[in-house]
């Protein structure tokens, strides 16, 4: 340990002279801030750089996430496959309920498969900060890759998801129809909406770590509100008519109730403004939770 | 030196003279708040009783690991930071890297300063060509570059001549040694303009160790400035012309090697 006595005998570079002031001396250097945040357009520029990064990430935690099964990736189609079955012998065999939905197990499982896309990339955001905080105190990379990765992780698994889902629909006596393609831009506006909303959580779960805990029981609450189990219509048609526009306008209801549209025959003739409702959805939460995120980027590696 | 440079550059004249700083670090200080710790959250009752009682987060602590630094960092500069365990020169090496913003004032740099590694970004459950790509990546690199430095990381690590295949084998299945070098190998195939080492990096074999010390040797002469992090006191008397002696989040001396180092090695 050192004492008082020897430091005062030690060496200290003198301050840079003329009593002029550090911040002076750099900014008559042209030094710029470190870890400062870039302005918005710059960020996007450094974001796109990264893309590669983003996708390698993406495949990489996809990957690894399967390696110590000795099934391996075959758990990525397996996994659908059982929640599926479940809720076939629950709700197909044992309960032998519709609750008045033609095609019941076609209609529960793309309800469950959709919500599950938005419920993973969720909670897999709200952890994509607080998670990751070694990589952000060792790498510079713009921080929103990661919730834009682990929502490219929930959209791998989603794809494989939804041709467990397609096979289960056609198993299920549905025609194969060139209306099935409209799946693609749903679930492309669901991947937008997804990717804002796990930023947003991110920036929550950075800062409140208590979210973590938090968060499964807002999901299940949202689960019960989205139609996944029931028709909205149905249960709807004696509500008062705010209630009916509340669950209507719920953003994961309305792309459940699209791709249910697609692939689904007796459950087609979804009024045309859910598309406007659909891409308002993800326009503003997309690019809403972008730049929400983006504000407190040069605080993310205190934790 | 740098200093006496900068102690008559007033005039203007001088100033094309006098060396140009590349990090100015202006009365740095960085406090951790860590959730969870502290005395009374044991359980999940006193928890409760703590919040009915409105009595204000005990379960915060905050530890103050950096309080109140400046110094100047001039171009061709080699720093060392020494200090004991817990001293905040980690810390410190970080909120210059722009990694952990400091709760109160403020860091400039030329260029964006980097830490020397990447073990953060790499995954055991892959093997050691993806955790190569993925590692370039991380730091940086385009995917064409990635690739074509592929080899040279490869090469340089001198697994595959170990022990053949070995790069397609999970990462968890190497052993420490071999996973260090890997480790090495990617983080030091990038060059920087201001170069952060912490701690000892060359590790492995002896013949490993003379190869990466030449590496940094090389990746020294290429960066505007180096800081470096270290206990050896032989490794920053090899490689710094200046020491910072960080004591408790403070500046103790700072100053050529020599002197500091001779002052550090008595005063503990």
């Amino acid at each position: 340990m050192a004492n008082s006595a020897t430091t005062d005998a030690l060496p200290r570079s003198s301050p840079p002279g003329d009593g002029e002031s550090l911040a002076e001396l750099a900014a008559r250097h042209g030094l710029t801030v470190s870890g400062a945040r870039p302005g918005l357009g710059a960020y996007v520029k450094q974001l796109w750089q990264r893309r590669h990064f983003i996708v390698a990430f993406a495949n990489a935690k996809t990957r690894a996430s399967y390696s110590d099964a000795r099934l391996g990736q075959v758990w990525q189609i397996l996994t659908p496959l059982l929640n599926a079955a479940i809720y076939y012998l629950i709700f197909g065999l044992m309960l032998k309920t519709n609750r008045g939905v033609p095609n019941f197990i076609a209609f529960l499982v793309t309800g469950i498969f959709v919500f599950g896309f938005t419920q993973s990339a969720v909670l897999a955001g709200t952890r994509s900060i607080s998670g990751q905080l070694n990589l952000i105190r060792a790498l510079h990379f713009p921080r929103a890759s990661l919730p834009i990765s682990f929502t490219i992780v929930q959209l791998q698994q989603l794809l494989i998801s939804m041709i467990v889902l397609c096979g289960i629909v056609l198993a299920k006596g549905e025609p194969l129809t060139l209306k099935w393609l409209l799946v693609v831009p749903v679930l492309m506006l669901q991947f937008v909406f997804n990717i804002g909303l796990s930023m947003i959580v991110a920036r929550f779960g950075a800062v409140v770590t208590d979210i973590n805990q938090l968060m499964p029981f807002i999901l299940r609450t949202w689960l019960y509100t989205s139609g996944v189990f029931y028709s909205i219509d149905n249960f709807t048609k004696d509500a008062p008519a705010w209630v009916r526009h509340a669950l209507d306008l719920n953003p994961i209801a309305v792309y459940i109730e699209l791709v249910r549209d697609s692939l689904i025959e007796s459950h087609s003739g979804v009024p045309t403004w859910t598309w406007g409702v659909a891409a308002a959805w993800a326009l503003v939460i997309g690019v809403g939770g972008f730049i929400y995120f983006w504000r407190a980027e040069e605080r993310y590696g205190r934790g | 030196m740098a200093d006496t440079a900068v102690a008559d550059g007033a005039a203007t004249t001088e100033k094309v003279a006098e060396s140009a700083p590349t990090v100015v670090v202006d009365d740095v200080h960085l406090v951790y708040r860590v959730h969870g710790a502290g005395a009374g959250k044991g359980s999940a009752t006193s928890a409760l009783s703590r919040i009915v009682a409105r009595k204000k987060a005990t379960g915060i602590t905050e530890v103050h690991a950096v309080k109140g630094v400046s110094f100047v960092a001039y171009r061709g500069e080699a720093i060392g930071l020494i200090g004991r365990n817990g001293s905040g020169k980690s810390t410190l090496l970080r909120c210059v890297a722009g990694l952990l913003p400091p709760t109160r004032g403020k860091i400039y740099t030329d260029g964006q300063p980097s830490l020397l590694g990447v073990n953060a970004a790499m995954m055991n459950e892959l093997t050691g060509e993806r955790n190569i790509i993925l590692g370039c990546l991380a730091m940086g690199m385009s995917q064409e570059e990635a690739q074509t430095r592929y080899t040279e990381i490869a090469e340089f690590s001198g697994l595959e001549k170990m022990s053949p295949g070995i790069l397609s084998r999970p990462m968890r299945t190497y052993s420490s040694g071999q996973g260090a070098r890997l480790r090495f190998s990617i983080a030091a195939a990038k060059t920087h303009d201001v170069l952060m080492i912490d701690e000892a990096l060359a590790t492995g074999d002896r013949e490993f160790q003379l190869r990466s010390e030449a590496r940094i040797r090389e990746l020294r002469a290429q960066a505007g400035s180096v800081f470096l992090v270290s206990h050896s006191m032989k490794s920053i008397r090899d490689t710094c012309d200046r020491v910072i002696w960080l004591h408790d989040g403070t500046i103790l001396a700072d100053g050529p090697t020599d002197e500091v180092v001779a002052a550090y090695e008595k005063g503990r």
